[in-house]
């Protein structure tokens, strides 16, 4: 008979991941689930609400990338308001916006990278969670400059933030149709010129080196960066449409694992006729699929491996360059390995860094034609590269401004198949024959977990372990353990 | 200048002309008495309750009552502010008040009251009524769910015959704020842009658009209210 252990009690942590893993009569793994409980009230709640609310009430959904959502809502409506997309706006308003979605960039992917996933890499996934973050980092006379090099991107990213949305987090600068500021020329030269280290330059200097950082740990340890949780997969993304990697605005490009286009440049306001959403009983998640490939063969990734996998290239030098050599270690395929998610978000930071320099420069940020409006529409559609992938707001609006529907995919939902799979890798690799969950086997499913960077607040944990609960099922279903920290 | 009263507001020696109303009295003074329902050259309603002071030892409401000489009123003790607090929290649970997500946010005296109490951490339980909002005027969007029932709209907005467009519907818990439907054709662009203003939350909002000032240039952003005075 089979043995039921069960340590308890079990903390209910919100964004708790829960992982269950089924095995066969003879131990192997058969199938394994990764749960996310999330609850997506704000589709319904936003029903009945002025159009125009909607930027600043959805944002709230999320405290690490509130901007993505801010974006994502104001584009939508600027469709609504018969802005339109894309060159609709004024220079002034669509600059600004890109401003405020580089510093987002630039401080999401240096939180992502320096307080979350260096600590796993200079001191080993299998070292101790006590020890394992950006704390010890920064008292270790080896990383003190680089866990204050994190401190201070994440500082100028959001600085950034600061002058273009008004606050740090939860801003108001995009509106519908436009922004409600720009920028003055102190704002400007306090970023561009600002005191060493805190100025463009320093950033772009910074992610250079991190990107130098992350490729001598790769030349030691190219087995596990190369074969962790790797599995093909097809890639979406939005690009430029000169096919330049562009995380504000584009059409949606979807690759296969080798790299032949599956999803052609489509113009985002049709994405439903592209992108279906399955529901499974066990998730209360979705799983998208493009439709013309079907639920099985259909899914697909998001996020920075993604993005470098479906653009042809970056539009600034120094990310170019680094862009280039990221794509000789794959022969110019697609890259399907998990932790080189890593390498593709270093060279984005560098991308964002260099973005921001640029946009800085540009005498538009500074000018007041603000924002903008045409003959109203009853749907808007607004897509974004948010830090973890592709962000999808849909809204209909009826003819008293009020929204009647709402449809949010975010990149976790697009990356609900893929962080499945890695699940599984891990489960197969880790817990086949294994009788017990053992410690190795819960850092490998948090590390491939966070490789995607989902938006579940266990994911962003700064600090210590990420709550995470794995239970294992023999044939007959019986539970045999549970483990959670 | 017969007419002139000489009166005391926390101690502090002031003088205005008989028949003022405490509020108007003391702002003359530069003395700040919160309030969410008077406003300047409109009939006083004493609806909110916030102005309230003592005057002579007994408590009265600072928009209705009037100076007279000798007075003398507590305004800034830690019995009224306390009181006033307690009048700010059982407006934001009796209502639905998401200032996270409303444009009136940094503009809205609720809030900035809120603010200048210190109201940290809920008291009482919230109430969360299920209210709507009307947007069938072409030219306002009505949030109910934020109305604090001040009766500024109604004595503040009317046509050129001094008809009311505003006025209250039904009774009790139920009570909202309403469109006149005969009337509702005469709230033109201008007097929808001053039904905005006087509203002290964001209960009316103009249609088709919202949170056009940036964060730090919004009325409280940068004087917290009272502090003028
Ligand atoms: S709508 Fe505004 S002004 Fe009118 S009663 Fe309600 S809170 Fe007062």
């Amino acid at each position: 008979m089979a043995q039921k252990i069960t340590i308890s009690p079990l903390t209910r942590v919100e964004g708790h991941g829960k992982v269950t893993i089924h095995l066969n009569d003879e131990g192997e793994v058969i199938q394994s689930k990764l749960h996310i409980v999330e609850f997506r009230g704000f589709e319904r709640f936003i029903q009945g609400r002025p159009y125009w609310e909607a930027p600043v009430l959805v944002q709230r959904l999320c405290g690490i990338c509130p901007v993505s959502h801010h974006l994502a809502a104001a584009k939508a409506m600027d469709v609504v308001v018969g802005a339109g997309t894309g060159d609709g706006l004024t220079p002034t308003a669509e600059k600004v916006r890109r401003l405020m979605h580089y510093g987002q960039i630039l401080q999401s992917h240096a939180l992502h990278f320096f307080h979350l996933a260096s600590p796993d890499l200079l001191f080993g996934m299998d070292a101790d969670p006590a020890v394992r973050n950006v704390i010890a980092l920064a008292k270790s006379s080896e990383y003190k400059e680089l866990a204050v090099q994190g401190i201070m991107m994440r500082k100028f990213g959001q600085e950034i933030i600061k002058a273009t949305a008004g606050k740090k987090i939860h801003g108001t600068g995009a509106i519908p149709g436009g922004v409600n500021k720009s920028l003055s020329v102190d704002e400007r030269d306090f970023f561009l010129k600002g005191e060493d280290p805190l100025n463009a330059d320093a950033m772009i200097e910074w992610a250079e080196s991190a990107i130098a950082l992350f490729l001598d740990y790769h030349k030691k340890n190219s087995e596990l960066l190369d074969n962790f949780s790797r599995f093909p997969s097809n890639h979406l993304s939005l690009v430029g449409d000169d096919g330049a990697l562009d995380l504000y605005h584009g059409r949606l490009r979807a690759v296969d694992s080798e790299g032949s286009k599956i999803l052609h440049d489509i113009d985002g306001q049709e994405y439903l006729n592209y992108i279906g959403e399955e529901v499974r009983s066990w998730s209360y998640m979705k799983f998208p699929f493009l439709t013309e490939l079907g639920k099985e063969k259909g899914w697909y990734r998001v996020g920075p491996l993604a993005r470098l996998n479906t653009c042809e290239f970056i539009p600034t030098p120094r990310a170019q360059q680094a862009f280039e050599a990221y794509k000789v270690y794959t022969g110019g395929k697609p890259n399907d390995m998990c932790m080189h998610t890593h390498w593709a978000r270093l060279i984005e930071t560098l991308f964002a860094a260099e973005s921001i320099k640029n946009l800085l420069e540009d005498p538009d940020i500074l000018k007041d034609d603000l924002a903008t409006k045409g003959a109203r529409q009853s749907e808007g559609v607004g897509l974004l590269e948010a830090p973890r992938g592709t962000l999808f707001h849909h809204y209909r609006v009826n003819e008293q401004d009020q929204i009647t529907m709402a449809n949010l995919i975010v990149s976790t939902t697009h990356n609900n198949q893929p962080m499945n799979e890695a699940v599984a890798y891990v489960a197969r690799k880790e817990m086949s024959g294994q009788k017990t969950i053992t410690e190795p086997m819960m850092n490998a499913v948090e590390v491939a977990i966070r490789a995607y960077d989902p938006c579940l607040s266990c994911a962003t944990h700064a600090l210590g372990r990420m709550p995470l609960e794995v239970a294992l099922y023999d044939s007959h279903g019986c539970l045999i353990e549970r483990k959670t920290r | 200048m017969a007419d002139l009263n000489n009166f005391t507001i926390d101690g502090l020696k002031c003088l205005a002309r008989e028949g003022t109303s405490i509020i108007d009295a003391a702002r003359q003074n530069d003395q700040f008495i919160p309030t969410l329902c008077n406003l300047e050259g409109v009939p006083p309603k004493g609806a909110c309750r916030v102005c309230t002071v003592r005057v002579n030892g007994k408590l009265m409401t600072a928009c209705t009552a009037k100076i007279s000489q000798g007075m003398e009123i507590e305004n800034q003790t830690e019995e009224l502010n306390e009181m006033r607090k307690s009048i700010v929290e059982m407006l934001f649970v009796e209502g639905n008040h998401f200032c996270p997500s409303c444009e009136k946010s940094g503009e809205c005296e609720l809030q900035a009251l809120a603010y200048r109490f210190e109201m940290t951490v809920p008291r009482y339980p919230y109430f969360y009524p299920k209210r709507n909002i009307d947007a069938s005027h072409p030219r306002i969007v009505k949030d109910h769910n934020r109305c604090i029932l001040c009766k500024r709209c109604v004595r503040a907005i009317k046509d050129e015959k001094g008809r009311s467009i505003f006025a209250f519907l039904d009774r009790g818990f139920e009570t909202r704020i309403y469109l006149d439907p005969d009337l509702a054709g005469q709230l033109t662009e201008e007097r929808a842009r001053k039904a905005v203003e006087v509203c002290p939350v964001g209960a009316i909002m103009p249609r088709g658009e919202g949170f056009k000032t940036p964060i730090g240039r919004r009325k409280y952003d940068r004087h917290p209210i009272g502090s003028d005075m």
